[in-house]
């Protein structure tokens, strides 16, 4: 089983794939750190050799920032966001899109499911 | 699509200068203004600016974390108070 940067990898997907199950890997680093790593892109993550698994890892903790601290950045920089009062931050603070987005209709990944109020009725 | 590099960042001259000359001085004062659209630039750190958002001048002491901001982004131009149903609908379930 190939542990990489705190995830269990898909046993049975080509490493790059694999790769993009850890948060803030996707497809363009996923390759690029294999192409850098010299490791073979089509080798299975289940006969991954040790030695490879430790490269991957050493070479994702040196150059990329994954998994926590990236999501712990991210929400560094919303609340940075929130505290100041800007616009931004307003936005965030009441679930709507803050990149002047329509909200008449749709908006729905950032307003979440739809509520509607005027059904309940006694 | 972002200002251009070359540019560099607009902030309002007249603005700046007021501020610079109260930097040089040491008072402190609010300045009111209309310059929306100006970025905020260190100079500003420290100062309260009352800055207009159509109808009135909201004060905002700007802080560390502003700059690079537009001025504008600090003062909302519109009131959204939610929708006259639902207010409707919710006094007339407590009644």
């Amino acid at each position: 089983m190939a542990r990489i940067a705190g995830v269990d990898l898909p046993k049975d997907k080509r490493i790059e794939i694999a790769l993009t199950y850890v948060y803030g890997i996707g497809s363009t680093t996923a390759q690029q750190i294999i192409e850098k790593t010299g490791i073979n892109p089509d080798i299975r993550v289940n006969s991954l050799s040790e030695s490879d698994v430790h490269t991957l890892n050493a070479y994702i903790q040196d150059n990329c920032k994954v998994e926590g601290p990236l999501r712990s950045e991210t929400m560094m920089n919303i609340k940075r966001l929130m505290d100041i009062g800007c616009y931004r931050g307003l936005r965030h603070r009441r679930g709507l899109p803050c990149r002047g987005q329509n909200t008449k209709n749709n908006a729905r990944t950032r307003k979440g499911k739809k509520r509607t109020s005027p059904a309940r009725r006694k | 699509m972002p200002r251009s590099i070359k540019k560099g960042p607009y902030i309002d001259e007249k603005l700046l200068e007021k501020v610079q000359k109260m930097n040089e001085s040491g008072r402190k004062r609010v300045i009111k203004t209309w310059a929306r659209r100006s970025m905020i630039p260190p100079e500003f750190v420290g100062h309260t600016l009352a800055i207009h958002n159509g109808k009135k001048f909201l004060p905002v002491f700007i802080s560390e974390n502003m700059v690079g901001h537009k001025l504008g982004e600090f003062s909302p131009t519109r009131t959204f108070r939610g929708h006259s149903g639902k207010k409707a609908d919710r006094t007339s379930k407590v009644h």
